[in-house]
C-alpha cells in the first residue's frame, strides 16, 4: 500500500479538528488560542503541499509560502497585543480583551 | 507497506500527539515546546512530499523565529495557569461536538473523492532529469517571475507587521530625561534669549545705614 492523497488529506482534517477543539477548550487563554491558530494554518499548509505534490503543480507551494509570511506577521502582531494586554490588565483572559481601548 | 508509508504513519502519529498536548498542556511553556515538535513533524511530512524548500523554511523561519517569539512571550508573562484553565472541561461537550462534526464533514468530502490521479506527477521524471530537478530552483523561478508582485506585497506586510509590533509594545520610561530633537531643531532665537530694554545708566541705590557701616569697617 503506497501513500495516496487521501492519507495526507485525512491527516490535515484531523489536525484541523484538533485545533478547533483546542480553540473551544482554551477559551480563556489567549496564548493557547494563538497556538491553535498556528496549528490550523499548519493543517491547511499540509493540504496545500499534498495537493501540489499529487497534482504536479508548484503553485500550491507558492501559496504555502505566502501563507507562512502572513501567519508570521499575524502572530507577531498578536503577541504584541498580548503583551500590551498583560501589561495593562495583568492577565491574558480573553474576556477582558475589550478593555484595551486606545 | 513500504518505508515511506511507515514514515508517514510515524510522523503523523507524533504530529497528532504533539497537537493534542498543545491544546491540553497545563503549562504554556510545554504547549510551545510541543508546538515546536509538531512543526518538526510537519516539516518531515513535507519532505516526504518532496517540498524540500518549504520544509527547511518551516524549520528555520517558523521554528527558529516565530516559535521562539512565542517562547519569549510565554517566559516574559507571569501567567496564572489555573485561572486560565477555568471552564476548561465545561466547554468540552461543545468542543467534542464541533470536532466530530468537522471530522464527519471532511470524511464526507474525502469519500466523495477527488478526481486526482493517485500517482504523483513529480515522479514522472526519470534518470538525469530527476537528478537535476531542484525544488528550490523551480520555486524561485516561479516566485521571481510570475509572483513578483505578490512577493513585494508580502514584504510590505512583514514591514507593516514589524512596525506595528514595535509601536504597540514600545513604552516610554517616565523617569528618564531625554532630549527632544524635533523641539531642539524647531527652536527660534527669540525663544532662547530675551532682550530687555533698560536704561544705560542706573541711579546708585541709596546707602542703607548697615551698608555704610560695613564700608567704614573696611576703611
Amino acid at each position: 500500500m503506497s501513500l495516496t492523497l487521501g492519507h495526507f488529506l485525512a491527516l490535515g482534517a484531523m489536525l484541523f479538528a484538533l485545533s478547533v477543539i483546542g480553540i473551544f477548550l482554551n477559551r480563556k487563554n489567549l496564548i493557547v488560542l494563538l497556538m491553535a491558530i498556528e496549528l490550523m494554518l499548519l493543517a491547511v499548509n499540509t493540504n496545500f503541499v499534498a495537493f501540489s505534490y499529487y497534482l504536479g503543480d508548484l503553485h500550491g507551494q507558492i501559496f504555502v509560502f505566502f501563507i507562512l509570511t502572513v501567519a508570521a506577521a499575524e502572530s507577531a502582531i498578536g503577541l504584541a497585543i498580548l503583551v500590551l494586554l498583560f501589561r495593562n490588565r495583568s492577565s491574558i483572559n480573553v474576556d477582558e480583551l475589550n478593555t484595551l481601548k486606545g | 507497506m513500504d518505508v515511506k508509508t511507515g514514515l508517514f504513519y510515524f510522523f503523523s502519529i507524533v504530529l497528532l500527539f504533539a497537537a493534542f498536548r498543545v491544546i491540553t498542556a497545563r503549562n504554556p511553556v510545554y504547549a510551545v515546546l510541543y508546538l515546536v515538535l509538531a512543526f518538526f513533524q510537519a516539516s518531515a511530512l513535507w519532505l516526504l512530499l518532496k517540498a524540500e524548500f518549504l520544509a527547511i523554511a518551516l524549520v528555520l523561519v517558523y521554528v527558529g523565529a516565530v516559535m521562539v517569539l512565542f517562547l519569549f512571550v510565554v517566559m516574559m508573562l507571569d501567567i496564572d495557569t489555573e485561572g486560565a484553565r477555568q471552564g476548561f472541561w465545561k466547554h468540552f461537550p461543545l468542543a467534542a461536538i464541533v470536532g466530530v462534526l468537522i471530522v464527519l464533514e471532511m470524511a464526507a468530502v474525502l469519500m466523495g473523492g477527488f478526481r486526482v490521479n493517485e500517482e504523483p506527477h513529480a515522479t514522472a521524471l526519470v534518470g538525469q532529469a530527476a537528478r537535476d530537478f531542484s525544488n528550490t530552483r523551480e520555486l524561485g523561478k516561479l516566485l521571481y517571475t510570475q509572483y513578483l508582485y505578490p512577493l513585494e506585497v508580502a514584504a510590505a506586510i512583514l514591514l507593516v507587521a514589524m512596525i506595528a509590533a514595535i509601536a504597540l509594545t514600545l513604552r516610554q520610561r517616565k523617569d528618564s530625561k531625554q532630549m527632544n530633537a524635533a523641539d531642539q531643531i524647531a527652536v527660534k532665537a527669540k525663544d532662547r534669549m530675551a532682550v530687555i530694554k533698560m536704561a544705560s545708566t542706573q541711579v546708585r541705590p541709596i546707602d542703607t545705614p548697615a551698608a555704610a557701616q560695613t564700608a567704614e569697617n573696611k576703611a
